[in-house]
């Protein structure tokens, strides 16, 4: 979806979100409460420069309002791949990203991810990922890599993993294998408004300590092992 | 005469670490947790899915300790071996080790189940942040020949502190990748020398991306390890000091550096005398003129 409708449909002519290139932020109101909307358009490539970007706005929320919702609107393909970036240490970059997000939530931030057109890779890895919780609009798309690219490195004959990918969602693109995960909370469809409205209630009862993405990937069937695989090596031995 | 770090498999590196007889491994091969998504595609599965985890000692201080095998599907996060990692962090917040140690070699996600790969690394992230947060410090090392990439190497920078050897290399995408992604001209993956000074633990040391140059044996990562452990004293945990101080440095770094088109003009805006020998310097000659600084 078009940033400007999707703002739109979310909140009304009340917001102030600015552009600047593939950047986005700025105050958006719902039900007299200010949330900060921080996030990426246009497909943006995440580059040293819009990691830092998103970083220093996450950190200005901590910083000058406490208790602030953020909300992350997210259309990526991924980590931008130029040699200058590597050079300079984008992974260290993101990851700045990603623990600026991390404290926020600590400090009692509810931090809601919305994948409104495309996430990739690394891209969506240090944002909606690290949220509490992460929504996603059913034409949304989420990969790491389409299923050519991936037949020719694996070497698996891509007809084998399009039908192989009708019944296993761990490696197909595709908002519904996120669900079924456990990464994507739910879809947002119908009326925007009502679905945030309804996240920010959600998002009050989350405990920010608390990852239950695993336990819903278990749950929805999408990801049976991980949830059961960390609790052995967590309890191995130990009476629990 | 010590063995080579970079030469020997996960599970040799986490028992040169530890002091001698205390490893205990948990989730071990013998209990054969493998990855069903390889089985599925017909590709063969290792009985540890490729990441070895447990418990021991180091100089006498209880840690836990994961160890990825580079040897198996390049070290790659599947669903099981980021839910061991994940169970690891998760065991050091109940269990109040003195440090959990990393020993990190891995491409990141794994293709082959990249959906899980992906949605794990950032578990791995958020319960390496947890533990953090419980005041207990987690430390990587990175020397294998595959390097960490990807996914790990976001899960490494969110580490207390991060040791490299020589021929470690620590990025995010690997110059394959942005080489078929922009060309040869943009970065040449053929040329190792170029690689070595853009990825390698000689540059993200004089960089200040990892904390500790090792030469690359057992002993010295051994050692290396314990002078992390007594270096950090306590953890660090997330807070908005430590991360505008972070966010100074990073944005300091695009300011001074964001124009220079390779390392060796970094090195020499760093003020490292000769740019053009520290490929044949030794890490000890490295330390020697940093630790000056």
């Amino acid at each position: 979806m078009n940033i400007d409708t999707l703002l739109n449909a979310l909140f009304g002519s009340q917001h102030q979100v600015q552009r600047n290139g593939d950047f986005l932020a700025g105050d958006a109101s719902l039900d007299g409460q200010t949330l900060r909307v921080i996030g990426t358009t246009e497909h943006a490539p995440i580059g040293v420069e819009l990691a830092l970007a998103q970083a220093r706005e996450v950190l200005d929320v901590v910083r000058n309002h406490p208790g602030q919702t953020i909300l992350l609107l997210i259309d990526t393909q991924g980590q931008r791949l130029r040699h200058r970036d590597e050079l300079l240490a984008i992974n260290r970059y993101m990851a700045h990203l990603g623990c600026c997000i991390e404290l926020a939530r600590r400090q009692g931030h509810a931090v809601i991810g919305l994948i409104y057109d495309q996430a990739l890779s690394g891209g969506f890895i240090t944002s909606g990922l690290m949220a509490d919780a992460c929504y996603a609009l059913p034409e949304a798309e989420i990969r790491v890599m389409r299923l050519p690219a991936m037949a020719r490195i694996t070497k698996i004959d891509e007809a084998r993993l399009t039908e192989l990918s009708q019944s296993n969602p761990v490696f197909a693109p595709g908002v519904d294998n996120y669900v079924a995960m456990g990464a994507v909370r739910s879809l947002w469809t119908g009326d925007l408004q009502a679905q945030l409205r309804q996240a920010l209630l959600d998002a009050r009862s989350d405990n920010a300590s608390h990852d239950r993405r695993a336990a819903d990937g278990a749950a929805r069937g999408g990801r049976k092992l991980s949830a059961q695989v960390s609790a052995q090596v967590r309890h191995a031995g130990t009476a629990a | 005469m010590s063995s080579s770090f970079s030469e020997s498999t996960a599970r040799k590196r986490v028992l040169g670490i530890l002091d001698a007889g205390t490893f205990a491994e948990i989730l071990g091969p013998a209990q054969r947790v493998t990855s069903p998504h390889l089985a599925l595609l017909d590709v063969p599965a290792a009985f540890d899915d490729g990441v070895v985890v447990g418990s021991g000692r180091l100089d006498g201080q209880a840690v836990l300790i994961a160890a990825q095998e580079g040897e198996f599907m390049g070290g790659g996060v599947g669903e099981v071996h980021g839910a061991k990692l994940v169970g690891l962090f998760q065991r050091a917040v109940d269990q109040r080790p003195a440090a959990v140690l990393l020993l990190a070699e891995s491409g990141g996600v794994r293709l082959h189940e990249a959906n899980a790969g992906l949605i794990a690394v950032s578990e791995v992230m958020r319960a390496l942040l947890d533990v953090r947060a419980a005041g207990i410090p987690v430390i990587v090392l990175i020397g294998g020949a595959n390097g960490c990439f990807g996914g790990m190497g976001l899960v490494a920078r969110c580490a207390d502190r991060i040791v490299m050897s020589d021929v470690a290399r620590l990025a995010m995408s690997g110059p394959e990748v942005i080489e078929a992604s922009h060309g040869a001209e943009e970065f040449d993956s053929r040329d190792r020398a170029l690689v070595w000074r853009t990825t390698g633990g000689k540059h993200r040391y004089l960089s200040g991306d990892c904390d500790a140059l090792a030469d690359d044996s057992m002993a010295a990562f051994r050692q290396a390890a314990i002078d992390s452990l007594g270096n950090l004293g306590r953890a660090r945990p997330l807070t908005l000091e430590s991360l505008e101080q972070e966010h100074t440095e990073l944005s300091e770094r695009l300011r001074l550096d964001g124009n220079s088109r390779d390392a060796l003009q970094i090195w020499a805006r760093l003020g490292v005398p000769q740019p053009d020998k520290v490929a044949d310097m030794e890490a000890a000659e490295l330390r020697a003129w940093k630790e000056a600084v």
